[in-house]
């Protein structure tokens, strides 16, 4: 299933104008805050009807303006996961869960309550009420909630933006295995560079209620022109197999061909994973360096170099592992003499890649 | 019961729980209506509603009485019609008590009701409608069962005032024994009557003890739907 969304509307100084393709597995809207993600979800699921434009999910149309068709949020079949949870406080998590199953509509594919409880890791909790859970709980009765309706199309926005970084790793590789294991377009909102990498099968970046690119995530987040959450949270992803954990705690990747070294990975060898390395954890050198610290060194040529504000460029490299990018000086890269083809080293260090930055393949 | 209270002491209390059960009751559904239609819809004529609807707490209670011998006397303007149409008659009537005491009742219970629609979150109303329920089902389902504790509140408000509804009533249906002397009425009677203090006396006790044993039953239900929504 595809959904198509091309909106235009606009309050008070700030206007719409976007169009885009998501296709089965994870979509992020990505973008800094106010740059019209939750508009465009609130648009999807029918909360908010736009000033023009069509939305349909495989040809059916949910909202197209011209021909006058808007249907209601509770005809459109679509999982909301939002990012408070809005969970029914006056019901106990088993009839939170189960509130959609009793509108879908008869036939309609079902998830299996017991399969998605025992997913989400819920089973304990069916009996208490929302007002006696924690907010990873929350997050994770809210997703199951949104699934059990049988939806279509799911929305996520921000699910996770409330919770801190424990509770995030604890729901991230849930939405992992929704990608991997579920049919459905997700449409997943986020300003977090690292969900981004993990998560995404396709990104739309945003700015300012425009898209400035959309594509497979490696191809989007490795362009240096697109940095929709600004160069400091900017970082490429990488696909890797693991070959073998070491004896000192780390363990050894293969990236097309190139050998990556990063803190013990909780994965089994030949599993696949992302990783995503941020560009200001990247180095730059000509010749490839010798006697130095960091383990990680990737043969690759020069792509593109942007040159942001500031004293910083954004540098684009193709290696074998993959496109990189580096957030270097125009100091260095004129130093380096850098120009697209320019033959160069990444040196990336071990310990910069955190556990967050590591996710399941899909 | 009758032992220790007189025949019509008795009367008066027995009508006084019928006239304020049946205001309540029949007044509830067009509450909530009104609640929610105050709190959530913007529509023309929406400040107009909620005067109309405050107008019988504000004016003296006598002014309200006369109005509604106006309209639902047997010669009133909406009153003749209901009688010919389906024989309904309030005047002098211990429905006219009810509708009285409904009318007085009707600000309380619309405030109280509309305070807790106004506390419901509208984004849970959303995410039921995301889920699939239809408006009447997220209003069944969600915001009806969260504003419960406001709805009885309200109700009970509304029925500890129609017990003591007085003006209105004895202006539109007057004092009649039996038919529309409520226990205030009552009250008033023996006041009226040399030597009546005794048994106006007993009567207020009567009055005070319904007037608590409601609170206090409201506040319980109260307590009790609120544990149930907050959860544990």
């Amino acid at each position: 299933m595809t959904l198509d969304v091309a909106l235009r509307h606009s309050f008070g100084a700030f206007s719409l104008d976007i169009a885009l393709v998501a296709p089965p597995g994870i979509t992020v809207l990505f973008g800094r805050s106010g740059s019209g993600k939750t508009t465009i979800v609130n648009a999807v699921a029918g909360l908010l009807r736009p000033s023009a434009g069509r939305i349909a999910l495989d040809g059916r149309p949910l909202t197209d303006i011209r021909a006058g068709v808007f249907l209601p949020p509770h005809r459109r079949r679509i999982g909301y996961v939002f990012q408070e949870g809005r969970l029914f406080p006056h019901l106990t998590v088993r009839r939170n869960l189960l509130y959609g199953s009793w509108f879908a509509p008869r036939g309609a594919k079902r998830e299996d309550f017991g399969r998605i409880v025992e997913m989400l890791g819920i089973g304990p909790l069916l009996g208490r009420r929302p007002g006696a859970l924690s907010g990873g709980e929350k997050s994770r009765v809210a997703l199951g909630r949104a699934l059990l309706s049988a939806p279509q199309l799911l929305l996520a926005d921000e699910p996770l933006a409330a919770l801190d970084a424990a509770r995030k790793a604890e729901i991230l590789p849930y939405f992992e295995r929704l990608r991997d294991e579920v049919a459905i377009p997700i449409l997943y909102v986020s300003h977090a560079a690292s969900e981004v990498a993990r998560l995404a099968t396709t990104v739309v970046a945003l700015e300012a209620g425009r898209v400035i690119a959309q594509g497979p995530a490696a191809e989007v987040l490795g362009d240096p022109t697109v940095l929709p959450a600004g160069a400091r949270e900017a970082g490429a992803v990488l696909t890797a197999s693991v070959v073998r954990h070491h004896a000192d705690g780390l363990s050894e990747l293969d990236a097309g061909g190139c050998a990556l070294f990063l803190p013990r990975i909780d994965r089994a060898p030949g599993a696949t994973i992302r990783v995503r390395i941020a560009a200001h954890d990247v180095l730059l050198a000509r010749a490839r360096p010798g006697g130095l610290s960091a383990l990680n060194i990737l043969p690759g040529t020069v792509a593109e170099i942007r040159a942001g504000e500031g004293p910083g460029a954004m540098v684009a490299l193709d290696t074998p592992a993959g496109r990189l990018l580096a957030r270097i000086t125009r100091r260095s890269a004129e130093a380096l003499g850098l120009t697209p083809g320019s033959a160069v080293h990444a040196v990336v260090k071990s310990v910069a890649v955190a556990p967050a930055d590591v996710g399941a393949a899909g | 019961m009758s032992d220790w209270l007189s025949p019509t002491e008795w009367q008066a209390l027995s009508l006084s729980l019928r006239v304020s059960f049946w205001a309540t009751a029949v007044s509830l559904p067009l509450g909530v209506l009104t609640a929610y239609a105050l709190a959530r819809w913007r529509f023309p004529g929406r400040q107009a509603l909620n005067g109309l609807v405050h107008l019988p707490l504000i004016l003296p209670p006598v002014v309200t009485g006369y109005l509604l011998l106006l309209a639902f006397g047997r010669r009133g303007a909406v009153g003749q019609y209901l009688d010919e149409w389906f024989g309904l008659v309030f005047a002098f009537r211990w429905t006219g008590a009810a509708l009285a005491a409904g009318v007085m009742a009707f600000p309380l219970m619309v405030r109280a009701i509309r305070l807790a629609i106004e506390a419901v979150d509208p984004k849970l109303e959303q995410a039921a409608a995301t889920l699939g329920a239809s408006r009447v089902w997220v209003f069944a389902t969600v915001t009806l069962p969260l504003i419960l504790p406001g709805i009885i509140a309200g109700a009970i408000l509304a029925f500890a005032k129609a017990m003591g509804e007085f003006g209105a009533t004895i202006t539109f249906v007057s004092n009649i024994p039996g038919q529309t002397q409520t226990l205030p009425s009552a009250i008033y009677t023996f006041l009226q009557v040399p030597g009546g203090e005794d048994e106006a006396a007993r009567l207020v006790l009567l009055a005070v003890i319904v007037a608590m044993g409601a609170l206090l039953l409201s506040e319980w239900i109260s307590r009790a739907v609120a544990r149930r929504i907050a959860g544990a």
